[in-house]
Parts: C-alpha cells; sequence; structure tokens
C-alpha cells in the first residue's frame, strides 16, 4: 500500500509541489490507519486485562442504583413522553419563526442496518450548549487509573482496535450509541425533511417514463374458471367441504372417491398484470476517506450524506438505486450504506479515482440509457492531483450523462477559506458556470451544524 | 412511586440506630420509595428531584457524550437525593440483607449531605418543597407566556454552569467578626498598603497610633484615630464609601450579573424572566456540591456500609453475599477509576495513619524508612480524625492533600495508559507511572472542572457584555461557542463578547517517511504536540457571530 503510494508521490515530486502541497501529502502517506469498519473509542470500551475483561469507566459513570441495587439503566421509547416528532419538529419550527436556530437533529444515525439497505435508525436528538472545555483536546495526555502488580512500562491489557462484538456504534467512529431507539426508515426520515425542514420536491420526477412496467404472471386465484387448474389449492378446498358437510367420517381412513365435490371448489390460476419495480434513479455517493477527512469532515460528510440519501428515497418513493464508492488514491465501491458510513479514514487523496470509477460503472451497466444519475461527492477538498489534471476531465465526461453532481467541501478548520484544491480547480475550470443545473458545490466549514447541512442539500438538489 | 413497606422501613429505622451509635449524625427523618424501570425514566432527566420543573429536553434523547459531566454535574442515577427529609429510591425486590446493606450506605451519604461543609447552603431549605413551588411557578408562567418561558430557561441554562459556587461558599464562611470594624480593615488592608503605597516605617507607626488610641479611650477611640486619618488624607473617606458599594453590590456569578444589569430584564414586561433564572440559578448551585464530593461521598457511604454491616447482628448467615456484592462495589479495578473504592481506601488510609499519629510533622520529617515502616504513636484519634475529613474537604483537597506515596504504594495503584499495538491492532494498556505525583495529577485531571468566566465591568461599560475567560490550559469547546453566545446575547438585550484562547491551527509536523521493509516502532509515545495559542474574541450582535484575532 505504502509502497504504491511512495509511487505517486515520487511522481507528483517529479512534476513540482509547493511546500504546503508537499507537507499536506506527506501526513496523509506517512499516516500508518487502516480502513476499516468501525472504530471504538477509548471511554466506555471493554478491556481484556490479564485479570479478566472489564468495561473501563470513568469517575462519574458509577451510579449508586446500577452499581448497589444493579438496577439497569432505564429503557423507554419516546411515546412516553413526547406524541410524535411531528410535535417536536413542529416546536422546532416555530424555533425558527422566531429568530433562533434549531435544535432538534435528525441526521444522527444510531445504528444503521446491515441488513435491509433503506433501514436507517433515526434519533431525534438534541444538545444544551454551555461553555465547557474541549473534552477531545489531548494536550495533556491524563491517562487512567489503575490498580495491582506490574512493573512500569508492563502490558495489563489489551482491546481490539476494532471489536466485532461492538459494531453499530454511534456514528462514524463514535462510541456506544444511545440506549433508546425510535427507528426510522430512511423513507421516513425523507419524508420529515421535504415537509419539515422544507427540502424541495423534485421538480422532474422523471415522468417522460412510465413509472411501472406490467409483467404478467399466473399468480392470481380465482374460483370456477380459469386457465390452469391448482391442483393442491383444490383439494383444500374440497376437504374443506366435504368435513362442512359430515362426509369424512373417520380422518384416517380418507376415501377419495366418495368426495362430493361443489363447482366452487375448483381453484385455477388465472394471468394477471404485475408491476414490475424500476429503478428510476441511480444515486451514486462518493466519499473521500482519505487520512485527512479524520474527525469532523467526515462526521459532516456523511450526515449529510445520510440526509440526501434519506430523501431521495422519499423522493422515488423507493425506487432509488444507491451504489457507494469510497476513494483514497483509489476508488472502492462498498455493497451496503453501513460500510459507507462506517469506514474509517486512511491514506492519501486522488479524487479522479472514484470519478472514472462512476463513468466507468455508467458505461459498463448502461446505467445513462435508463435512470437519472444523481453523484453527490464529499471531500475536505485536498486532492494530490491538485491541478485537478485527471478530476476534471472525468468529471467533464460525467457532466454529459448525469442529473445532477452535488459536491460538498468540508474545510478544515485554520486553513484558509474558498481555497482547497478541489475547489479551486473546479471554479478554474469553468463548469460551475457552464453547468450550473448539472454541477453544485457546496463549501462548509468544521463548525457547520445539521440545519447549514440541510440548507446545504437544498444548494445542491435545487 | 410507592414507599417501602412496614417491615423494611423497620430495618432502615434499626440501621438509623446502629449508624448513630456509631457516631453519624443525620436528622431523624427520611423517606423511602420504590421505584420502577418507568419511574427511572421520569426521574433521571430530572435528576432524581421528582419535583424538578418540567422541560422539553428532559423528554428528549440528549446527545451527553460529549463532556457529559462537564454539562450535567448532577448524579442522574442518585439512591438518595439531598432534600429535607432525604429521600432513597429502592428496587423492589430487594433481598433483606442487601437492602441492609444499601441503607447503611444510603445513611453514609445523608451524613454526608448533612455535615460536609460543601453543602453549608443546602441545609437550611428542603429543596423538594422549593423546587415543586417553582415548578408551578414556572408552569404558570408556561400557561401565560407559552414558549418563550422554554426559550429564558434553555438560555440561563446555557450559562447554569458558570454558577458562583465558591463565591457563595465563602460569603457563608467569612471570617467572624474579630471585634475590628471594616473601616479598620480597609485602611490597614488595601488603603495603606495599596493605594497610599505607605512605606513599613509609616504603616507600623498607623498601626502604633491606632493601637495606643483604642486603648487609651476604647469608646471613641477609633473615631478619634480616623479624623486624624482624614485630616492627612481626605480622600480616605469618599474611598471607603466606593469600596464599601462596590463589596456589597458584586454579583457572584455571569448569571446575577445579567439578573442586575441586563436591559432587556429591567423592562416592566420581562420581569417575569426574573424569577425563571432565578429558578435556574438557584438549582445550578443546589447540585454543585454533589459532584464535587463524589469521591469522599461514595468513599465515605462505602466505609460505613461495609463497617457497619460486619457489625449488624440482624444479617448473619448472610456474610458470603454480601462479601460478593461488596467486592463488586467496591474493588479496585485493575484499569479505571472507581469512586467507591478509591475514596473507601483513602479513608480506611486516613484513619489508620490518624491512628498512628503520622499526620504530624515529627513523622512528615521521617528520613529512616525503618522508623517510618514501624512508626505508630497510637493516638487513638483515627476515627475522630476522618469525621472531620469529611466535614471540611471537597475531592480536590481531599486528593490534594491525602494522596501520598504511602497511599499509591500500599495501594498498589498506577496510572495506566494506552498505545496502539499496530502488528495485533490492539490498544496495549501499559502500567504507566506508579508515582504519586502523577497518580495525584491525573485523578486532579478527570475531576469535573467548568470553566471561569468572568465579567469584564471596564469594558462591558463600552460595547456590550463583556466576558473574559480564565484561561487553564485548556481551550472551550467551539462547537457550543455559537448558541451559547446567543442566548446570553438574549438574555442581556444587546452585544456580547466573550475573550479566549485558541490552538493555531498548524498541520502536525511530518514524521520521517516510512521506511518499506522496516517496522515502525512501537514503543516510542508519539512526540506531544507543539501547540500556538492565540487570543480570540468572539462577538455576538444580532445573532450573528464573528471571530476576531487579537
Amino acid at each position: 500500500m505504502h509502497s504504491k503510494l511512495s509511487k505517486i508521490y515520487r511522481n507528483l515530486n517529479k512534476v513540482g509541489l509547493t511546500a504546503e502541497q508537499e507537507e499536506k501529502i506527506l501526513l496523509e502517506l506517512n499516516d500508518d490507519r487502516t480502513h476499516d469498519t468501525p472504530i471504538i473509542d477509548g471511554r466506555m470500551a471493554v478491556v481484556t486485562t490479564d485479570e479478566g475483561r472489564i468495561r473501563l469507566l470513568n469517575l462519574y459513570d458509577y451510579h449508586d442504583l446500577m452499581t448497589l441495587q444493579a438496577m439497569a439503566q432505564p429503557r423507554g421509547s419516546y411515546v412516553s413522553h413526547i406524541r410524535s416528532i411531528d410535535e417536536l419538529l413542529e416546536k422546532d419550527r416555530q424555533r425558527e419563526k422566531d429568530g433562533f436556530p434549531r435544535k432538534i437533529r435528525v441526521g444522527k444515525m444510531i445504528k444503521p442496518g446491515k441488513a435491509g439497505k433503506g433501514k436507517v435508525v433515526v434519533v431525534p436528538t438534541t444538545v444544551e450548549e454551555k461553555f465547557i472545555h474541549d473534552p477531545n483536546f489531548t494536550a495533556q495526555e491524563e491517562g487512567q487509573g489503575g490498580s495491582g502488580d506490574g512493573e512500569e512500562g508492563e502490558v495489563i491489557g489489551e482491546q481490539p482496535v476494532r471489536d466485532p462484538d461492538e459494531a453499530g456504534a454511534g456514528g462514524p467512529g463514535q462510541g456506544e450509541g444511545g440506549q433508546h431507539e425510535m427507528e426510522s426508515s430512511a423513507y421516513d426520515l425523507g419524508k420529515i425533511l421535504t415537509e419539515q425542514f422544507e427540502l424541495p420536491n423534485l421538480q422532474d420526477k422523471g415522468k417522460k417514463r412510465s413509472l411501472t412496467r406490467y409483467t404478467y404472471d399466473m399468480t392470481d386465484r380465482n374460483r370456477g374458471s380459469g386457465q390452469v387448474l391448482d391442483k393442491k389449492a383444490t383439494l383444500k378446498e374440497i376437504v374443506e367441504t366435504n368435513i362442512h358437510l359430515g362426509n369424512i367420517p373417520d380422518i384416517d381412513d380418507i376415501d377419495p372417491s366418495r368426495f362430493i365435490i361443489s363447482p366452487r371448489d375448483r381453484i385455477y390460476r388465472v394471468l394477471s398484470k404485475e408491476k414490475d419495480f424500476e429503478a428510476q434513479a441511480v444515486v451514486f455517493f462518493l466519499r473521500d476517506y482519505s487520512g485527512s477527512m479524520a474527525g469532523k469532515a467526515t462526521e459532516l460528510v456523511v450526515t449529510q450524506h445520510v440526509l440526501i440519501y434519506s430523501w431521495l428515497l422519499y423522493q422515488y418513493a423507493n425506487q432509488v438505486e444507491s451504489r457507494f464508492i469510497l476513494h483514497d488514491t483509489e476508488a472502492k465501491e462498498v455493497e451496503d450504506f453501513y460500510t459507507y458510513y462506517n469506514s474509517r479514514v486512511a491514506g492519501g487523496t486522488q479524487v479522479f479515482s472514484a470519478y472514472e470509477m462512476v463513468n466507468h460503472i455508467v458505461k459498463e451497466e448502461n446505467l445513462a440509457a435508463d435512470c437519472n444519475i444523481y453523484v453527490f461527492h464529499g471531500t475536505d477538498g485536498d486532492d494530490w492531483d491538485t491541478e485537478g489534471k485527471k478530476a476534471v476531465p472525468a468529471l467533464k465526461e460525467m457532466l454529459g450523462y448525469v442529473s445532477r453532481v452535488g459536491v460538498t467541501i468540508a474545510e478544515h478548520a485554520g486553513s484558509s477559506q474558498n481555497d482547497t484544491e478541489v475547489e479551486r480547480y473546479l471554479k478554474k475550470s469553468g463548469l460551475l458556470e457552464k453547468f450550473p443545473n448539472l454541477l453544485r458545490l457546496d463549501t462548509i466549514n468544521e463548525s457547520t451544524d445539521e440545519p447549514r447541512l440541510i440548507e446545504g442539500i437544498k444548494r445542491l438538489i435545487s | 412511586m410507592k414507599l417501602i413497606d412496614q417491615h423494611t422501613k423497620t430495618i432502615m429505622e434499626g440501621c438509623k440506630l446502629r449508624a448513630r451509635d456509631a457516631g453519624l449524625r443525620f436528622e431523624d427523618e427520611s423517606l423511602e420509595y420504590i421505584v420502577t424501570n418507568r419511574d427511572l425514566i421520569e426521574l433521571s432527566p430530572k435528576v432524581m428531584i421528582p419535583t424538578l420543573y418540567d422541560y422539553w429536553v428532559h423528554d428528549v434523547e440528549v446527545l451527553k457524550e460529549r463532556g457529559k459531566y462537564e454539562l450535567y454535574p448532577g448524579n442522574p442515577y442518585e439512591t438518595v437525593i439531598n432534600t429535607r427529609p432525604a429521600i432513597s429510591f429502592y428496587n423492589d425486590n430487594n433481598p433483606d440483607w442487601l437492602n441492609v446493606m444499601i441503607f447503611y450506605h444510603v445513611i453514609g451519604h445523608i451524613d454526608f449531605f448533612q455535615n460536609n461543609l460543601y453543602f453549608r447552603h443546602t441545609w437550611d431549605y428542603d429543596f423538594n418543597g422549593e423546587a415543586l413551588s417553582d415548578k408551578r411557578a414556572i408552569a404558570k408562567l408556561r400557561s401565560e407566556r407559552g414558549r418563550w418561558v422554554d426559550y429564558v430557561i434553555e438560555f440561563a441554562r446555557g450559562i447554569d454552569n458558570l454558577v458562583g459556587y465558591h463565591g457563595l461558599l465563602s460569603k457563608i464562611f467569612s471570617a467572624p467578626d474579630s471585634g475590628i470594624s471594616e473601616k479598620v480593615d480597609y485602611y490597614f488592608d488595601i488603603y495603606l498598603q495599596d493605594i497610599a503605597k505607605a512605606n513599613i516605617s509609616k504603616y507600623i507607626k498607623e498601626l502604633e497610633r491606632y493601637n495606643t488610641s483604642v486603648k487609651e479611650d476604647p469608646a471613641m477611640g477609633e473615631q478619634s484615630f480616623f479624623s486624624q486619618v482624614d485630616q492627612g488624607h481626605p480622600e480616605f473617606a469618599s474611598l471607603f464609601k466606593k469600596h464599601q458599594e462596590a463589596k456589597k453590590q458584586k454579583p457572584q456569578d455571569l448569571l446575577e450579573f445579567i439578573l442586575e444589569h441586563s436591559k432587556m430584564l429591567g423592562r416592566e414586561e420581562n420581569q417575569w424572566m426574573l424569577m425563571v433564572i432565578q429558578i435556574i440559578r438557584k438549582t445550578g448551585l443546589f447540585f454543585q456540591p454533589q459532584i464535587r464530593t463524589k469521591i469522599m461521598n461514595e468513599g465515605w457511604a462505602s466505609y460505613w456500609h461495609e463497617n457497619l454491616y460486619m457489625q449488624d447482628d440482624r444479617i448473619s448467615g448472610h456474610e458470603v453475599d454480601f462479601a460478593r456484592v461488596n467486592a463488586g462495589v467496591t474493588a479496585m479495578p485493575r484499569v479505571g477509576l472507581n469512586p467507591y473504592a478509591l475514596g473507601m481506601r483513602l479513608f480506611y488510609f486516613l484513619e489508620e495513619i490518624a491512628e498512628k499519629g503520622r499526620i504530624s510533622w515529627e513523622y512528615q520529617h521521617l528520613a529512616d524508612a525503618g522508623r517510618r515502616k514501624d512508626y505508630d504513636a497510637k493516638t487513638g484519634k483515627g476515627r475522630d480524625f476522618i469525621f472531620k475529613a469529611r466535614e471540611n474537604f471537597s475531592d480536590f483537597t481531599f486528593i490534594h492533600s491525602f494522596v501520598d506515596q504511602d497511599f499509591v504504594t500500599a495501594n498498589k495503584l498506577f496510572v495506566a495508559d494506552k498505545r496502539l499495538n499496530q502488528q495485533k491492532m490492539v490498544w496495549e494498556y501499559y502500567v504507566k507511572s506508579r508515582s504519586a505525583d502523577d497518580y495525584r495529577e491525573m485523578l486532579m485531571a478527570s475531576l469535573y472542572h467548568p470553566p471561569c468566566i468572568e465579567v469584564d465591568e471596564e469594558k462591558t461599560k463600552q460595547k456590550g457584555l463583556y466576558l473574559i475567560h480564565r484561561f487553564e490550559g485548556k481551550p472551550l469547546l467551539a462547537e457550543y461557542i455559537p448558541n451559547t453566545m446567543l442566548g446570553i446575547e438574549y438574555l442581556w438585550g444587546g452585544p456580547v463578547q466573550l475573550e479566549t484562547m485558541e490552538v493555531v491551527a498548524t498541520p502536525q509536523a511530518p514524521r520521517m517517511p516510512a521506511m518499506p521493509g522496516i517496522v515502525a516502532s512501537q514503543t516510542d509515545a508519539p512526540k506531544p504536540r507543539e501547540l500556538k495559542w492565540q487570543r480570540v474574541r468572539y462577538t455576538m450582535e444580532d445573532r450573528k457571530l464573528s471571530k476576531k484575532v487579537l
């Protein structure tokens, strides 16, 4: 892996890099992380020590009711308190009218279902902001308490970086999710977004093509007449009739020849119209999971993609096919939202790899002919291909067939504004002006909150 | 919620008698309730206070993961609350022997609540009753003002962790009247030293003059002394008056400052907001001592449940059951911090060293290891000493004063840390240090500590409320700044500024490129990042936040 990256780096170096670019690239190059699904934060983790497994607890995680009386943390549903999420959101909308920012967040995915694709568990959450010290600030690593034997430096326990038991954690690289759950399919979330947050309805839902096709199949049943006799169903009916008539005196010794058969007992299969669902839209989600995306940038991008994904599912009445592509210097397609949502950041960045992959898939599967194609790309704007020499042509090709490309750039705090590599070459290419209906760019920074993300979606799709 | 049955109540009363005999002091009355899962769902967002005011956030899943304890200082699953009478909560199927243990633990907490001086401000009233009247007041306001009540609650709660708790304590415990007037104190402590900048000989001369004039005429001496001062320093009288006024008016914290000086709250139609803010402030102050005495409080309760249980004649036959449960509660974890275990061991340790007279100059200055080990003055004062400790210390002072190398060594404590093992892809926990200094520092760092944010009154006069964050090596959580300031702006009714420190964003220094074939060494601790700090000023005006580097 690293040698491949080094090769790209050497090639880039030959062309010439500025000091700043080189620094960024080296940072990612020398990163020793790997992509894998969820990471667990040190807190609340289970540690296997030489004295058995323990759950790592903080000083203030101990409570009398749990510790002394072994009571479980209460589990409840919202229904006991709040009549509905609609009521909560109505309240929140009123807030906005009163001139205060919204406080209810819906984009937090607590347990992304690995099974059903459309299943996203969403919990309305909120935060009470106060002035507090930044808990993630690790200028001084303070360490943990411990007790027992062991020399200084001796290893006393370990905790897997990737723990299969802990899968389904609270978000991209977060600890355990909350215990209360309110299930909502992505479809419902899309509805909420459309209605409560006033995301636009898609004007063109692709009505040019018929929404449903019909196929004919021998699936419906009809009594008395039809094309093909369903023998099993008919026999059942006959037996039932004869039981009612008292015509079966001994069930251990049935004589079929004595059956009385009513004309209504004959069940036939008939040819019938079947709706055949066809995906109307194909959505490609591209996510930069290079090393520089660590932390807030990833959280923002995936949150926004959860929202877009849900909104599109609603808009297309579940008839959306989604493809998930992750990229660092190379692009990779993953099969479900879960993997997409949870894969860890590492490696370098080459945006064009993902764009080329989309082009390749579209060409190979001939998607452009039948479907509306949407591409959403989330990145922090760093690209080793600083001029976009390969990304821009790939993007141009893409613009030839898509309905919309939405690029979200989550800028890092402290970097200069609106000046990331991706943004620069996109602007320079003139594509934004040339295809205002096809290509949209939304630049956010690390302090972006959920309302701003939803605002961003409007910008990307309207 | 229903009360425990008569049989169980009798057990509780028996526990109280035995606890009193052992020296614990607490009020006679207490209430014990059975709680179900359903009750807990309602109680825990209200910090176990059944009568706390209603607020919609209590009903929503709150993202508490980040800075959980800094945001919510109350204990959401406390067994006993600091009310009059004290109320405690129980599972409905505890066996009697277990209830005995829990009752002793609860009595330990009640004793702590009612004797530890950090709880002094909660002694003179029943919080439960007061909370009920507050709850009704808020409900009534809500019916009149609708959602605006919730906005005010929200914004006031945004700064309820900045309540001037220590200011309140120092007011309660200000030095007893020594018979010397405030004027004399001011003259000698502040005026002569800071304003007149008198040299030592002049100072002593004045002191002698004061002493003689008081000796000559005890009744009028002070007056004649000051009449002479007034002649020499005509400005003294007015300065003293100013000093008195300033001292009287000084608000304790940001909430109080806003209450007194906000233009918005001063308006006739907004008078109702004052009450809401006062309720929030009072509630905030009530919960402050709880989180600042977690280790002591749990340690004290564990110490007593262990001691009293073993002496209790009613539970014979359940020693093994008890031992199992007790070990689960008070065992020191291999990694992690257990306040029950740590606090209890500290009390045992203190009792022992006080018993042996080791809290003395003589012992502290003993260098000979052998003699230190055998040192025993047989003072018989061990119990007395821990009773005093439970009265006068908070977690911070307790740890600071008593966690020493003897304690750390005796209990085999160490600071643990983790590092990444890349080959196995695991976090390895290892023994980092067994030094008491490191251990104490680690403990201190894990204690609750809200930021200190003060009002700069001078700058406030120029352009809106001016707040200064007293920097202690940690930045504020930037994500929370905008909405918190928005709330303050609303309550203040004008622009708000906040001065704080931030890290200048610099990418980490690039490490040496990894050489293919050579595994990166794993024992190297990552070098601490060098941080550059810059002073910044946030301004919230017309609900828009801007930031300026100073």
